[in-house]
């Protein structure tokens, strides 16, 4: 009998917070509903571009990359008969992927400045427990609802910043150019299995790589914009 | 001096313990890449641990030039042994068969059957090595394709585009060219001072070996010696396939990130070669021919 | 005129002298044989000729041209087997005579191969592996090989090794239609003493390494001492009369017969007596022979 009282204390918070969380989702933030109008204006789209890897303990070139989308989130970037590089689940956790799903909760989080905007942070919280990320942060600019930065936390593939900025295909919510950022792992083979015995200071070979985040950039030449990817790319 | 060298090539080419070091290769490339094509993915799963925990590998990673440099790896480490076979039987094979005897009561001065027997040698290293060059390149890239070359290398990957292959493997070839004929003017030393077969053979293997645990000691003590040993400078065909970046952490398409090391690497390499040709030519000069 | 020329040829092998201070000549069209125990230094002097072993001291001269200077020209017009026949077993006898022709500025073509085969005896085999070869065969082919390129001046060190008593015969044949025919020059070392006596114009005997006799054969086979071997049906009644008579200072101390020493003329003396006396005479032989003389000469020097 004095025992109930707590608990009916945690039912009701309870019951509090999924009230207060069904009136956020009911009640969509009207940004992120215009970048989502905005985003589904595109069905799919095929965009050429150059993709540059820059990881500390990765030499690459810039390489030609053709990135496929298809609703509601299928993305799949392909380096033009070259091995490509990306971060692990980072492409997949795209804005479309992010907003598509209309499975979560928009919270605002104020305004920040950035590169000489001010941008409304806003916070969203999936409600479907399958989703592979946990929060992700946009950074939207409520002028011309173009989202210029998101930051997401994932359940298996650590956080990633993801960058864009914009060019000709801006009203349809488009890039012209998208940084992944994301944090690496040390990288080390032993010496017995890359046979690299006797290297004089294997450290200096380090210090040529100028960069030590992780951080892809794409940046798109072009866009082929609703006129159909088959899944089989996919 | 043209004759010499036909003849030697001659011989070289009829004795069936030639064919030895070019079925070997055969059988060892194949059965690697055998193995590579059942069962190459858990093997570049294996290397590629370290990545996939932050990237997603996407295109042919196991591909021909992967498979032909982890070919060269494995293989460059052995081949001075089967080149030893020949070119440490050149003089002393035929001191113990006594049929230098015969050669040397021709019109042709010692010094010009040492240097034509080396070059004749130096043909012989150079067919198997491009026989190397066939099978574990060319037949790789038929067998896995061709793709961007994705290296792990003990600290860091590289990522060479595949345009930018094929040119480093010819370097490469080039400067194994260079290491295996230093091996061939080893055997070489070791023919003019013995007068039987085996004895040249094993001490130029012995050599190698010796040098190579050497050279790959990282202990101070022979760190004084090591930048003049061949052994040190022998893989430094590896420089190729490692790219520039430039300040954006970019690679620079066609271009060696340390090209003074190659350059040192060949000198010493070649001074060594003129070194031991030298000593062969000096030695077989003075030498009485008793066998 | 002179050949080969030797003037105070030594060879020493730290402190074993194998060559001491030897001089000889050799004339062309001669054939030129060369004796000496094993370990005499006959071996080391055909190589010194040879330019395989650089003498100590001396100084050779082949064709009227210094060998330490002229080499490679000298031994354009040489042609030499020494000891052992080997050769490459995975090649054919027509094959060694090509690479080795080759190595000769005369261009050699497949007749006169052929031609070399067909007088070695080797004709038949000429595509066969050397490895299927018996030493007889080897010993062939390393001839054809010193003749292949038609040299003036040949040298064979033991070329009868091996070879069977058709093949000697065969061998010493050639070398002499060589000498006579062909106007070559040959110097020839062998064991078989009686194939020298049956071959050389020229002898040189050496002993540890230097020269113990030299000279035309015949002069050195001297008459006043012929070897005289008696066969009889009764040893005992024969020594008895020779003991008894002039000849006793001739007898030699000998077990496997009877034997005398003595000069030519006094032969015919030694058979009528034998006769007088009534002894079964079965007959009576006399050589005057190479080995004997070598044998003569060498334990003498010892």
């Amino acid at each position: 009998m004095y025992n109930i009282f707590p608990k009916l204390i945690r039912f009701v918070f309870l019951i509090t917070i999924v009230f207060v969380c069904n009136n956020l989702q009911a009640q969509v933030d009207p940004l992120i509903e215009r970048v989502s109008q905005k985003l589904g204006l595109v069905n799919d789209y095929v965009a050429e571009g150059v993709m540059k890897t820059d990881v500390s303990f990765i030499k690459a070139s810039l390489g030609k990359v053709k990135v496929y989308f298809k609703k509601p989130n299928l993305l799949k970037v392909k380096k033009e008969g070259g091995i490509s590089l990306l971060p692990k689940g980072g492409v997949s956790v795209t804005i479309n992927s992010l907003l598509n799903t209309k499975q979560y909760i928009a919270l605002p989080a104020g305004t920040q400045e950035y590169n000489g905007k001010t941008l409304r942070v806003i916070k969203l919280v999936p409600t479907d427990d399958k989703l592979d990320w946990v929060i992700s942060t946009l950074w939207i600019d409520p002028t011309d609802a173009l989202v210029y930065k998101t930051f997401t936390t994932t359940k298996e593939n650590g956080s990633y910043e993801i960058t864009m900025e914009y060019g000709s295909y801006a009203n349809l919510g488009l890039p012209s150019k998208i940084i992944f950022a994301f944090n690496t792992k040390d990288y080390k083979l032993p010496n017995g299995i890359t046979l690299e015995f006797g290297d004089d200071d294997p450290t200096a070979k380090q210090k040529a790589l100028k960069n030590k985040k992780g951080r892809i950039e794409i940046t798109y030449t072009n866009y082929v914009i609703n006129k159909g990817v088959s899944n089989t790319i996919f | 001096m043209k004759q010499i060298i036909s003849i030697e090539l001659y011989k070289i080419f009829r004795r069936p313990r030639t064919y030895i070091a070019f079925g070997a290769i055969a059988a060892l490339i194949m059965v690697i890449q055998f193995g590579l094509k059942m069962d190459g993915q858990s093997y570049a799963g294996f290397l590629m641990k370290d990545i996939n925990d932050t990237l997603t590998v996407d295109g042919n990673v196991l591909n021909g030039y992967l498979i032909c440099y982890i070919l060269l790896q494995l293989l460059l480490v052995h081949v001075p042994l089967l080149v030893a076979l020949i070119a440490a039987d050149m003089i002393s094979g035929e001191a113990n068969l006594g049929t230098l005897r015969l050669l040397f009561t021709t019109p042709y001065s010692r010094t010009q059957w040492v240097v034509g027997k080396f070059i004749a040698a130096s043909i012989y290293t150079i067919v198997l090595l491009i026989w190397l060059a066939i099978l574990a390149l060319f037949l790789s890239m038929w067998v896995f394709g061709t793709d961007d070359l994705f290296l792990m290398k003990s600290n860091y990957v590289v990522l060479i585009q595949e345009k930018d292959v094929l040119w480093r493997y010819v370097g490469a070839f080039v400067f194994a060219s260079f290491s295996l004929l230093t091996v061939t003017s080893l055997g070489f030393l070791m023919s003019s001072i013995a007068n039987n077969s085996i004895g040249p053979i094993v001490g130029t293997m012995s050599a190698i070996v010796f040098f190579t645990i050497l050279s790959t000691l990282n202990i101070p003590l022979f760190s004084i010696i090591k930048p003049y040993l061949f052994t040190t400078h022998m893989n430094n065909w590896k420089e190729f396939f490692d790219i520039k970046v430039d300040d954006n952490n970019e690679a620079i398409f066609g271009t060696i990130l340390n090209l003074p090391k190659i350059k040192t690497s060949l000198i010493v390499l070649t001074v060594h070669i003129i070194l031991f040709v030298s000593a062969s030519v000096i030695i077989t000069k003075r030498k009485d021919i008793l066998s | 005129m002179a050949v080969i020329q030797v003037q105070d040829l030594s060879k020493h092998f730290g402190t074993l002298k194998a060559v001491d201070q030897l001089s000889f000549s050799v004339n062309a069209g001669e054939v030129f044989g060369f004796l000496g125990q094993n370990g005499s230094g006959k071996s080391t002097t055909i190589r010194m000729l040879l330019s395989l072993i650089h003498p100590t001291s001396g100084h050779i001269e082949l064709f009227g041209k210094s060998m330490e200077s002229n080499r490679n020209e000298i031994l354009e017009e040489v042609g030499a087997i020494i000891e052992r026949p080997d050769l490459y077993p995975y090649l054919t006898a027509k094959e060694h005579l090509q690479l080795f022709g080759k190595l000769r500025s005369k261009q050699i073509n497949a007749a006169s191969i052929n031609d070399t085969l067909i007088k070695v005896g080797l004709f038949e085999r000429a595509n066969d592996k050397v490895q299927t070869f018996s030493l007889g065969m080897k010993q062939r082919l390393g001839i054809a090989i010193a003749l292949v390129h038609n040299p003036s001046l040949i040298i064979l060190d033991e070329p009868t090794n091996g070879l069977d008593p058709q093949g000697i015969s065969d061998i010493r044949n050639l070398i002499k239609q060589l000498a006579k025919q062909e106007g070559k020059t040959i110097l020839v070392s062998s064991h078989l003493l009686s194939e020298i006596e049956q071959m050389a114009t020229q002898i040189m005997i050496i002993h540890k390494g230097q020269k113990i006799a030299e000279g035309p054969i015949q002069k050195l086979l001297d008459p006043t001492k012929m070897i005289v071997h008696i066969k009889t049906i009764n040893d005992v009644q024969t020594l008895q009369v020779i003991l008894s008579g002039s000849f006793s200072n001739y007898l030699l101390p000998r077990t496997d017969g009877i034997y005398l020493c003595m000069p030519d003329y006094e032969i015919p003396l030694l058979n009528a007596s034998l006769v007088n006396a009534g002894v079964g005479l079965i007959g009576v032989e006399t050589r005057n022979s190479l080995e004997d003389y070598f044998l003569q000469v060498t334990s003498n020097s010892n």
